[in-house]
């Protein structure tokens, strides 16, 4: 599936819940599934700090794809993190890099991206698309 | 429901307690981060912009002569509201923060010198850490802390260790803004100035809950935030000893704070004006003022004494929620309820509970070195002001059951 499907995948999820609590209910389950990070990656480097909850992004190439996994301590911050995983990792660094993600708005979430002091999800998602622009590059300069 | 207030009438001097938050009614919890503004002051910013906007102290014009008057007056409001003895040692500033830094900045460069130690204490909010910090390192000086016990309290023996011929500031927070401890601040200043240091109090968060008398306390120094007592944001005021302030070098270079200027050399205003370069937030002091006088209408001890009932009333609601620990039971206290709950994010905490129309203070609250203390990432906090009621406590108690539903 392209990034696009899986985000309209996303959004028709979301159009099953008509009131907040059952949409935070799903957003909690997400979270509870989404499998943790190994403790190994949980490193410095891999940290995108927030105000309030931190987050971890481990992001590596399988293949011509790039692939990423990620933790939040907070758990409605997971959630949110493993719908980015889910829309974003499998893909070329390219189709990341350029990637337009207009789910979170659709779904009423947007909220949660501009709060970036708070949750570190907005810086989550420029390191996503940074690492798409970074091995991007990589993967030219070794073809040249 | 409590004393002489009529709190629903109150209530309608607050506009913005009328909005609707994701489909509820907003209920505000977040006063120790800024309380909201009544009608009065809003009126009085409207009506600076109205009718008399202009530059002061230089304008030879109506409208000029009008705002200075105005300026002038809020100053000599604030030196009644804290006792001072002079209009000149109210000094405006951008907030609480922004006197700290005067203060470490112009008397902690001129005063201070390598070896000389400042006392700061566990509870301090970052304002009262960081520019201590950048001024020992600059100066070769050193940092102590007061430690606190488990309820949130100083230790007042272990302060008294620290206290010696090299202590030359201490700088500790009246109230603190994530436990709501009130400190012996009367104590910590007789002792420091025994050992000859100047004492420095940061009053972000006792202005709106507490009786200020700065010649009572006889503190050195004191920093406050208009926007905690129902004021506007970006104005505060420092108080200063005048032969305190007369010793020290301007802060900030500019406009006002000048008596002559050429190129070879600049002489100094006088006080205030030396320590108030360019133009001030001239409508959000004028607006102060009005602020300092609904606080008088209501009267500071009857404020005080609804927000310790609903402390009380809140304090015991929480008993029932299960796997709840309050963090900061000090004997001494203001309307500030933090607490954490087992298993429970606070972000994911404050997330929910905004869903349901509540607003409440969530993570650290910018005392990072406290939260370590009580070896937490950070807290979720309740914070009542005069315009709250037991009522809506109850919808926090509802709420916090449903979070806790929800996330189990």
């Amino acid at each position: 599936m392209t990034i696009n499907e899986i985000q309209d995948e996303l959004i028709s999820d979301f159009e099953l819940f008509d009131d907040w609590e059952s949409k935070y209910e799903y957003i909690i389950d997400l979270g509870k599934q989404f499998p943790p990070l190994e403790e190994q990656f949980k490193t410095e480097d891999n940290i995108i700090k927030g105000c309030q909850s931190r987050v971890w992004l481990n992001a590596y190439m399988d293949g011509d794809l790039l692939k990423f996994e990620a933790d939040s301590d907070a758990i409605i911050v997971r959630g949110l993190v493993s719908m980015l995983v889910k829309v974003l990792s499998g893909h070329t660094p390219k189709e990341i890099a350029g990637a337009d993600l207009y789910f979170m708005e659709s779904i009423g979430l947007h909220q949660h991206l501009a709060q970036t002091r708070s949750n570190g999800l907005a810086a989550m998602l420029k390191q996503m698309k940074a690492y798409g622009v970074a091995f991007q590059a990589k993967s030219f300069n070794t073809a040249n | 429901m409590s004393n002489n207030l009529d709190i629903a009438s109150i209530r309608n001097d607050f506009p913005i307690l009328n909005e609707i938050v994701n489909g509820k009614q907003l209920v505000y919890f977040d006063n120790a981060a800024t309380t909201q503004k009544p009608r009065l002051v809003l009126d009085a910013l409207s009506g600076y912009y109205e009718h008399y906007n202009a530059n002061i102290h230089r304008g030879i014009h109506h409208l000029a002569e009008k705002a200075t008057s105005a300026f002038e007056q809020s100053r000599r409001r604030l030196q009644a509201f804290l006792n001072a003895p002079l209009p000149e040692e109210i000094i405006f500033t951008y907030g609480t923060t922004d006197g700290i830094n005067l203060v470490a900045s112009s008397y902690g460069r001129t005063f201070l010198k390598a070896g000389d130690e400042v006392i700061i204490s566990t509870m301090e909010h970052h304002s009262n850490i960081v520019p201590w910090q950048m001024l020992c390192e600059e100066k070769g000086c050193i940092l102590k802390i007061i430690p606190i016990n488990d309820e949130g309290e100083l230790l007042m023996d272990e302060y008294e260790k620290l206290l010696t011929e090299r202590t030359k500031f201490v700088s500790v927070v009246h109230v603190s803004n994530s436990l709501g401890t009130i400190n012996p601040v009367k104590e910590i200043i007789a002792k420091a100035h025994a050992v000859g240091a100047k004492v420095l109090l940061d009053g972000a968060q006792a202005s709106s809950h507490l009786h200020l008398d700065v010649q009572d306390l006889d503190c050195d120094f004191y920093s406050l935030s208009l926007h905690k007592i129902y004021g506007p944001t970006g104005m505060g005021i420092l108080y200063g000893k005048k032969e305190l302030l007369d010793a020290m070098p301007p802060y900030r270079g500019g406009g006002e704070m000048i008596k002559e200027v050429t190129f070879e050399k600049t002489t100094y205003n006088e006080l205030p004006y030396k320590f108030e370069a360019g133009t001030p937030n001239i409508a959000d002091v004028v607006a102060a003022k009005y602020a300092l006088d609904y606080v008088d209408t209501l009267g500071k001890e009857n404020i005080a004494a609804h927000e310790h009932k609903l402390l009380e009333y809140a304090t015991e609601a929480v008993k029932d929620i299960e796997g709840l620990r309050i963090i900061g039971q000090a004997k001494e206290k203001v309307s500030v309820l933090s607490f954490v709950i087992d298993g429970i994010h606070h972000q994911d905490m404050g997330v929910l509970l905004d869903q349901q129309g509540i607003a409440v203070r969530t993570g650290h609250h910018c005392t990072q070195p406290l939260m370590r203390r009580f070896n937490i990432t950070g807290t979720t906090r309740a914070s009542f002001a005069v315009y709250n009621t037991t009522e809506e406590i109850d919808l926090l108690i509802q709420g916090l059951h449903k979070v806790k539903r929800m996330l189990g």
